[in-house]
């Protein structure tokens, strides 16, 4: 089977200083993958370049929806998510002034087509397509359990409703990988199994494969199929959960080496 | 306590204004016979009234600062509410309606020129609230797209002989290309770059009209601008404006029936977005180029429209009319009135332009009396005289 998104000697430099270093990863489809590794490994600037936050100097990302594969490092953003793949923050980033709901539909936005000449005649098309985003819009809110929340301002919710919100807004952009940016961090014991059950329906029933980066090892180890270890933007290891919490190069990497006297 | 601190702060301002204004206000040379006279009335006047104008202030400083206190929950202020319930807003509008079709009968042609002006201030400010009220771009030089409509139709009358309707359109499509053009360099620029490299722009438009005689005449400007025609009728210089004024209060009207679609749509949705959060916005798929020209663009479209109406209005132009300080008047009309809010920038257009006019009686105080109001409103009512209050979509099953 072909891998959705395979990212080849990927390189990315900051100057001097290389963040990562010929980083190979492929998520296959309907996959849970994760990313992990200390602190500065280099995960979240992953995400940046294959996101199209940074250009990566090298290296090849390249994605296949159906079956077509499709290079994509360079794109902007917007055109990225428009591809199928579509990210949440590790620094939570809603839109504060607006709803829940409304946040919701701006996720909706690569799929919608109104211009400005149809919202000013607010043409039956407009109106069609109006209706449908607050319903897919809804309909995703209830799936990802914030159907109560709906006509809140997105700044008054809890902090791990937050976190789902952001996931849910990266759904209406329909995608065919979500990329979650640590989306347990700062969640108590309960709203990490809750995430960890909405992971797997995302997965299962929207067949929507996702790769995450994540600290909170259970959570990592329950979920994952696939796990890749960075240390320094290298890659170190990459199984199964139970071949990575036994494999000594992984162990180092967190806890640092044995000295024997 | 409090109280007696107040009072000894007013006191010590008084006692500090008695001071500042001892030269000015208490000393008076005769330089005819020589003599100094000492006007020690003058003095108490000032102690006196600076002691209390400052004990008000001090009460309205701590009034405001207990209502903030009470009400931190997004409740709507008065005007909203009372436009929120059909039974008020219906006779309301048609009240302001009626009273709009016969103030031009009503009222002398000098209050219809004012408000000829006021109006389109109207429209300027409402295009300036797309740029900055909602897509939070803040630009320093709209006058620049108000002189590319201006002098658009100055100039093809001139040498093509189009006449207002055609020039209309004409003028705002033009200035929307120009919103194009300054749209696309500062694209990167946010906040402070943004406002300075625009204030740059509308500088140089001004510059270019000032100095290229060959084009536009330079600062001798173009005259005998016709106004708009009406069938071919012809029309006495009374009905001519009266006749304007009515175009104007159509024009306001498509104005903000196109704002409020286009608030309340898919693009508005991205320009507050775009507002909130520049690369979350990106990662929604919204297109932050596309979504910042568009703002750009539809703003200065107005200005241009505004731009023809000025020129057929004053019938006559020239660079001096399009200075950074109407730039500076347009975004005053935009924060004053409440950024994002249509009401809002329309109160805040019409007190921004009719309160110097009719402020006239106070000669020499009137530009005091603007600049105090200016201050006292942003100190009172920083979010405007009527605060935008965004409708947000309610779900309802």
């Amino acid at each position: 089977m072909k891998p959705i998104l395979e990212v080849n000697n990927l390189t990315m430099d900051f100057g001097g200083l290389r963040a990562i270093d010929h980083l190979n990863i492929s998520i296959n489809k309907g996959e849970i993958a994760a990313l992990i590794g200390p602190n500065g490994a280099g995960k979240t600037t992953f995400f940046n370049c294959i996101t199209g936050i940074y250009t990566p100097t090298g290296g090849d990302v390249r994605i296949s929806r159906d079956g077509k594969p499709e290079r994509i490092n360079g794109l902007k953003p917007n055109v990225v998510t428009r591809k199928g793949l579509a990210r949440t923050f590790q620094n939570i980033r809603l839109f504060n002034s607006m709803t829940v709901l409304e946040n919701v539909m701006i996720g909706c936005h690569p799929v919608t087509k109104t211009g400005v000449l149809g919202a000013i005649f607010r043409t039956r098309a407009t109106r069609a397509e109006e209706k449908l985003i607050v319903e897919r819009s809804y309909a995703i809110l209830e799936k990802i359990g914030l159907d109560k929340y709906v006509n809140e301002l997105a700044v008054n919710l809890p902090y791990g409703a937050q976190r789902r919100l952001e996931i849910a807004r990266a759904m209406a952009t329909d995608p065919f990988l979500l990329l979650l940016d640590e989306p347990a961090a700062g969640m108590n014991p309960q709203e990490t199994l809750e995430l960890d059950e909405l992971i797997l329906k995302i997965r299962d029933e929207d067949k929507i494969s996702v790769l995450l980066i994540e600290h909170d090892m259970k959570l990592v180890m329950s979920l994952s199929d696939n796990i890749h270890v960075v240390d320094y933007g290298k890659k170190i290891a990459e199984g199964g959960p139970e071949e990575i919490r036994n494999n000594p190069v992984v162990i180092k990497a967190y806890l640092g080496e044995e000295i024997d006297a | 306590m409090t109280v007696n601190n107040e009072i000894k702060k007013s006191f010590l301002a008084s006692v500090w204004f008695m001071f500042l204004t001892f030269p000015i206000m208490v000393i008076k040379v005769n330089t005819v016979s020589n003599t100094v006279e000492w006007r020690w009335m003058n003095m108490v006047g000032v102690g006196v009234g600076a002691f209390f104008l400052s004990m008000l202030w001090r009460y309205l400083l701590v009034k405001k600062e207990m209502g903030g206190k009470k009400e931190k929950t997004d409740k709507p202020g008065l005007v909203q509410r009372v436009l929120g319930e059909r039974k008020f807003a219906v006779p309301a509008l048609v009240v302001l309606g009626i009273f709009t079709l016969v103030f031009p009968h009503l009222f002398s042609m000098y209050q219809t020129n004012i408000m000829i002006s006021a109006l389109i201030y109207v429209m300027l400010g409402l295009g300036l609230n797309i740029v900055v009220g909602l897509a939070g771009l803040l630009d320093l030089g709209y006058v620049a797209f108000f002189a590319v409509g201006a002098y658009s139709y100055a100039l093809l009358n001139l040498h093509y002989g189009l006449t207002f309707w055609i020039a209309l359109p004409l003028g705002g499509l033009l200035a929307g290309c120009f919103g194009l053009i300054l749209g696309y360099p500062v694209l990167r620029l946010r906040g402070d770059y943004l406002a300075i490299v625009t204030l740059g722009f509308g500088e140089i438009i001004r510059l270019v009209l000032e100095n290229w005689n060959e084009f536009s005449y330079g600062p001798s400007g173009i005259a005998n601008i016709p106004k708009p025609p009406l069938f071919g009728l012809d029309l006495s210089l009374n009905q001519k404006t009266i006749y304007l004024f009515y175009i104007l209060v159509a024009l306001v009207i498509f104005t903000i029936f196109v704002i409020n679609r286009l608030q309340d749509s898919r693009i508005g949705r991205a320009w507050i977005a775009l507002k909130d959060d520049e690369i979350a916005c990106q990662a929604m798929g919204i297109d932050k180029a596309k979504t910042k020209l568009r703002a750009f663009a539809l703003g200065a479209t107005w200005a241009g429209m505004g731009g023809v109406i000025f020129a057929a209005k004053t019938t006559f132009i020239n660079p001096a009319s399009f200075t950074i300080w109407e730039s500076v008047i347009i975004l005053c009309t935009v924060v004053l009135g409440g950024m994002g809010s249509i009401v809002g920038v329309i109160s805040g257009a019409l007190l921004l332009i009719l309160l110097p006019e009719y402020l006239r009686d106070f000669g020499e105080f009137r530009m005091i009396t603007f600049g105090t109001v200016l201050v006292l409103m942003m100190v009172f009512r920083p979010g405007g005289i009527v605060e935008n209050v965004r409708k947000t979509y309610t779900f309802k099953r």
